[in-house]
């Protein structure tokens, strides 16, 4: 088949907040419930201020580290986890998420979350991984982790709070900057 | 409403609220100094640049600049280093499945969502969904949101003092079909100012969301309308330097897909970038989705 040259992406401007945000669409399952984390942060532009109209979605395996397959995101159910999430940013540019810690894909491999972010004044959206802090041996061994200079390594890798949840912020702009990723095989054109 | 500031999720009823002082906004604001012409001239200077680049072989871009400073607000909100090339993982091969228990089959038909009829020219929005092979994306979410006729979002912070449409909200979701194909029956909307610049307008357009089979596939968009005028001079539309890319965020008019004395139509397809998973047979047509 022959290859067809993908459509634009554009920003998602300032006004989906009515369109976007639906019921639970941050609580991957019900807060509280066995094995439960947060995961919270907050979002920041290259002056170090906090931006309110951001907008991130998080896609994980589960704890076991299955990928999940399963309808149901949009109108959870309370039981069924989706693995899929979403969550605007409040005033102060903070996000969370209720989920479960992933599990590894495969045996040794460093568990992470994908995330896609959508900012007014972003162009396009970007895509990033927030690792768990914890096992260091599977961190090292990380294919794009140990492709980076630690410094930004750092920047994909969550804090773990007391409560046991999760708090990553993410930069798009500035020294500590957020690694963001490009999947593309040909050299991306569109910096 | 009270809620915890940091749960950003209740932004639903919050958004949904009517400017209360329309004319307020009418006056431009002394910050918006910067003219139509200054910012053309800067985007002017972007075009020649790249139509120098490619004459000297550079290859055709396809997507937007993140770095483009004509559209004042992506200044600090563009990362300064290049994006870091990876090859997608185990989660990032998969995309969260959606079904029919997610969307219902009335939410892609905008117009009748309220007691009344919405004003303005009703239209049929028609196209399909595909991956970079050009294989089908069947089972994916689909979600849209727009202004309505007069130029005006059902959002708190939409200043414009044009008329809120008490029958429009502007929002719709599908489901694709197996061959890829998504619909929505909503009302054209209408171009409106924003506050990048002095005179700045934003050409008439429908935000779109979509999946594909791989995380990696995600994209937001803007579908716009043929023939224009305010092309030459919106800093988001520009922001894609590339005529040939530009033009794929450009509906066609259908007439074939025109419904007599009902709706006019206008077709658009989707071109996700390739999927990087391994495909079996079996998998090829969208076993993710809608089982239950
Ligand atoms: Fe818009």
């Amino acid at each position: 088949m022959s290859k067809l040259i993908p459509t634009p992406g554009q920003t998602v401007g300032p006004f989906y907040g009515y369109a976007l945000p639906f019921n639970k669409d941050n609580e991957l399952l019900a807060p509280g419930s066995a094995g439960s984390i947060r995961l919270q942060g907050t979002v920041y532009d290259g002056a170090g201020d906090a931006i309110p109209d951001a907008i991130l979605e998080i896609w994980q395996p589960d704890a076991e580290g299955k990928v999940v397959q399963r309808t149901g995101s949009l109108v959870r159910d309370g039981y069924t986890f989706t693995g899929w999430g979403r969550a605007a940013v409040g005033h102060s540019g903070v996000f969370t998420f209720t989920t479960v810690n992933p599990g590894p894909t495969e045996a040794g491999a460093a568990p992470f979350i994908s995330v896609a972010v959508f900012a007014r004044g972003l162009m396009n959206r970007l895509f990033t991984r927030i690792y768990l802090p914890e096992n260091e041996e599977a961190l090292a061994a990380d294919p794009l982790l140990s492709s980076l200079d630690p410094e930004r390594r750092s920047t994909l890798i969550a804090r773990r709070d007391a409560d046991g949840g999760l708090t990553w912020d993410l930069r798009l702009q500035g020294g500590n900057e957020t690694v963001f990723l490009d999947f593309e095989r040909v050299e991306s054109a569109s910096q | 409403m009270l809620l915890d500031a940091n749960a950003g999720h209740y932004q639903d009823d919050d958004e949904l609220v009517p400017a209360a002082e329309p004319h307020a906004a009418h006056a431009p604001s002394d910050a918006a100094v910067e003219t139509q012409a200054d910012l053309s001239a800067e985007i002017e200077a972007i075009g020649e640049a790249y139509a120098r680049a490619l004459k000297d072989g550079a290859p055709p871009e396809t997507q937007p600049r993140l770095d483009f400073a004509p559209y004042r607000s992506s200044i600090l909100r563009h990362p300064t280093k290049s994006l870091h090339h990876a090859d997608p993982e185990t989660i990032e091969l998969y995309s969260p499945a959606f079904g029919h228990q997610d969307v219902h089959a009335l939410e892609s038909d905008l117009t009748i969502q309220h007691n009344g009829e919405p004003q303005g020219e009703r239209i049929i929005v028609q196209g399909k969904v595909l991956d970079g092979d050009g294989r089908p994306v069947a089972g994916q979410l689909v979600e849209i949101w727009q202004a309505n006729a007069a130029g005006r979002y059902i959002h708190k912070r939409d200043q414009h003092p044009a008329p809120l449409d008490p029958n429009f909200t502007g929002v719709g979701r599908c489901i694709t079909g197996p061959d890829g194909s998504y619909r929505f029956t909503t009302i054209k909307p209408g171009a409106y100012p924003w506050k990048n610049h002095l005179n700045a307008w934003r050409p008439a357009h429908i935000h779109f969301s979509m999946f594909g089979t791989d995380f990696t596939q995600r994209i937001v968009t803007q579908m716009y309308f043929p023939g224009d005028q305010l092309f030459p001079l919106d800093p988001i539309y520009q922001s894609i330097v590339d005529q040939d890319a530009r033009d794929r965020l450009v509906a066609k008019y259908d007439h074939e897909l025109t419904s007599p004395e009902w709706a006019l139509g206008y077709n658009w397809d989707i071109v996700l970038s390739g999927s990087k998973r391994t495909w079996t047979e079996n998998e090829a047509f969208g076993d993710a989705g809608d089982e239950e």
